[in-house]
């Protein structure tokens, strides 16, 4: 009991970090139906500029408002990275067959991930535990359950962000054409909804997310790498299309989900086989449910 | 007319005349990827036994020059890598560092007749597949993990003990070695388990760990993982002892787990840098600010074996210099006198215990 509480903690704190992330890419197929393969590596870059961030106000601020400081930056200048990627690598191909925008994002994952090993080193690089200690939620059998602060920062934050992302696409302007661009970019354009603008933002607000998850995996594990983006990608990509791709609470509830399933899986099966498990249990998913736990058909319109 | 052929002949043999005064070495290891820091031991000290060499007079009056590659411990780059050596022409390869990139790298040197010196991958596979060019100047991992497994059994009895493993061919090697010697010494393997290098999350891990107990960790693998994991222990208040192997011998694990891995033990070979032979070496190693423990002294012996071989056998030709390593040693070098037996592992490779305290590691006990 005691265990499999602890295991819930785990899987929960991973889970909202791969759901942050799943967002962005939900978002961006929404809106213009492409994978963008590149979104794991702007949660890198985001990670890195908190890194950067962390390191230059450590002993100049206090902790707390050095780790304020690199959410945002992170959060700014990954958004301007979201809005120069879709300029340069997507938008030009708008108008191209299907595939041309997404072998382009893989190009400009590759890129991004060379760019950083350039630039910061191809070594892993580490920060100290910031927010160190924790409380014993439970003991049983002399097993303590531990809940570090770590974990529930990052589960507030989350929920923060989500709650302040959810406001912004039900109920601003901005939002209201999202869905709208979303449903049928023609239709909108024919409108008066600028879809261009529309679309980068959806770009900014997806890279914002991602450096914010960034920025939380650099402070929970202390240790990054300029590949971490491939990794952390795939997995918050399967979330996606496990929730059930295009859906916003999908995209939480499919992170969640696959965080909670590495959890259980190492914490009762074998180790070695947990991405196995996380990918059998999408591709059953799939078998039964095609588009995802909470997705929509798509209605063929004739 | 006539006297512009004449120039160019001229020239022409005088550029041959330099290339002829080359002799071309590969120096592969990963120098990118989670395995860095060890790529950057192996150049360090094959560039300066280069340099040293070529000071000297260099080898049979060729100057030596390093071609340096990158296989980030991949398998599929290593051979890749492998094969930028060949082409441009080497005959005696430093490296790899990791066993799963020497294994398959060695194939491609053996077919086109170049020397492979490991100075640090210890799977036994290496030099078990009876190819006249592969040699190590480190130890093997039965020898390795049976000094580990040797280490638990007599100075934790009573622990619980658990066996990790990275799944890479050599973290996995170790690992198997460990758990088989720890078998035989009588001691029960309470939880073993491989997990996936390179993976960030090992909160599930650490928790069935602590669940069950465990008072003992044995790891097989790099540091990266290693530090991560004992870090995210740490946070878990699971505090074991960690037993390792000379993939954490380096100041880099440190950075990443930090006073997590206070008293972790690990096997490597007895000190080289505190020898004799590396003084003069080392005392260079320090006026260039670099650290010369880890891997750094094996590979300039690497380079520096090879070159004497090659004066006693008068050429550099790899196959001739591979019989003149098998029967003309012992060799000296700065790790000590080097022998290499029929199979091109070094004979009697010892291995003492380290402990790391407060950010830096040091000799703990030089038997188990």
């Amino acid at each position: 009991m005691a265990y499999a509480l602890q295991l819930l903690i785990n899987g929960v704190t991973l889970g909202m970090i791969y759901g942050l992330i799943a967002v962005g890419y939900t978002m961006v197929y929404g809106i213009i139906g492409m994978i963008n393969f590149a979104h794991g590596d702007v949660f890198m870059i985001g990670a890195f500029i908190g890194l950067i961030v962390l390191t230059a106000l450590t002993g100049i601020t206090s902790i707390p408002l050095a780790i304020a400081a690199a959410f945002i930056v992170a959060a700014v200048l990954s958004g301007v990275y979201g809005f120069s990627i879709e300029r340069v690598a997507y938008r030009p191909l708008r108008g191209s067959f299907r595939l041309a925008p997404l072998i382009s994002a893989i190009g400009m994952s590759i890129v991004l991930e060379n760019y950083v090993q350039v630039t910061q080193g191809a070594l892993d690089r580490a920060i100290p535990p910031l927010l160190p200690g924790g409380v014993a939620v439970m003991r049983q059998h002399g097993f303590v359950v531990q809940l570090s602060f770590m974990q529930v920062a990052i589960v507030v934050v989350t929920l923060a962000v989500l709650a302040v992302f959810t406001w912004i696409v039900t109920k601003t302007p901005l939002g209201r054409a999202m869905r709208a661009v979303e449903q049928d970019a023609k239709m909108a354009a024919l409108l008066g909804i600028d879809t261009n603008t529309t679309i980068s933002l959806t770009f900014v607000t997806g890279a914002a997310l991602a450096a914010v998850a960034g920025v939380m995996f650099l402070l929970y594990y202390g240790v990054i790498g300029f590949y971490i983006g491939f990794n952390a990608g795939i997995k918050a990509f399967t979330a996606a299309v496990l929730g059930g791709i295009g859906s916003l609470p999908g995209a939480v509830l499919g992170g969640l989900l696959i965080g909670l399933i590495e959890a259980f899986w190492s914490g009762y099966g074998p180790l070695a086989y947990k991405d196995a498990a996380v990918y059998s249990i999408l591709a059953i998913v799939l078998m039964f449910l095609p588009s995802g736990l909470l997705g929509r058909h798509e209605v063929e319109k004739v | 007319m006539h006297k512009l052929l004449l120039g160019t002949a001229a020239v022409l043999a005088m550029s041959a005349g330099a290339a002829q005064a080359q002799v071309k070495i590969g120096v592969a290891g990963p120098l990118t990827g989670p395995n860095a820091a060890f790529g950057v031991q192996l150049k360090t000290g094959a560039d300066l036994a280069v340099s040293d060499i070529n000071k000297a007079g260099g080898v049979l009056g060729q100057q030596i020059k390093a071609f340096i590659v990158d296989d980030a411990c991949d398998p599929k780059q290593a051979v890749t890598a492998a094969n930028a050596l060949v082409s441009d022409g080497v005959v005696m390869v430093d490296g790899h560092f990791c066993s799963a990139s020497t294994i398959p790298a060695s194939k491609v040197y053996t077919e086109n007749g170049i020397l492979e010196i490991s100075p640090s991958s210890t799977n036994p596979a290496y030099t078990d597949h009876g190819s006249a060019y592969t040699f190590r100047v480190c130890g093997r991992d039965d020898q390795q993990g049976a000094v580990g497994a040797e280490y638990i059994a007599k100075h934790f009895k009573g622990d619980k003990v658990a066996v990790l493993d990275d799944n890479s061919t050599y973290g996995k090697g170790i690992a198997d070695q460990v758990r088989l010697n720890l078998k035989k010494l009588g001691v029960t393997v309470t939880y073993n388990a491989s997990y996936t290098a390179g993976d960030k999350d090992y909160s599930a891990l650490v928790s069935r760990m602590k669940a069950q107990g465990i008072g003992v960790v044995y790891m097989g693998g790099y540091y990266s993982d290693m530090g991560l994991i004992m870090r995210e222990g740490a946070a878990a208040g699971f505090h074991p002892q960690y037993v390792s192997e000379d993939g954490a011998m380096t100041s880099s694990l440190w950075q990443i787990s930090g006073p997590a891995a206070e008293g972790m033990l690990m096997t490597f070979p007895p000190p080289a840098e505190k020898d004799a032979a590396a003084a003069k070496v080392v005392a260079e190693l320090n006026a260039l600010h670099e650290d010369p423990s880890g891997y750094v002294l094996y590979s300039y012996a690497t380079v520096q074996i090879w070159a004497e071989a090659a004066k006693k056998a008068g050429t550099t030709n790899p196959a001739k210099v591979a019989a003149e390593l098998k029967k003309g040693g012992p060799w000296q070098s700065v790790l000590g006198p080097v022998s290499f037996d029929s199979k091109g592992d070094v004979v009697n490779a010892a291995y003492a215990i380290y402990k790391w305290h407060n950010g830096q590691y040091a000799v703990y006990a030089l038997k188990p």
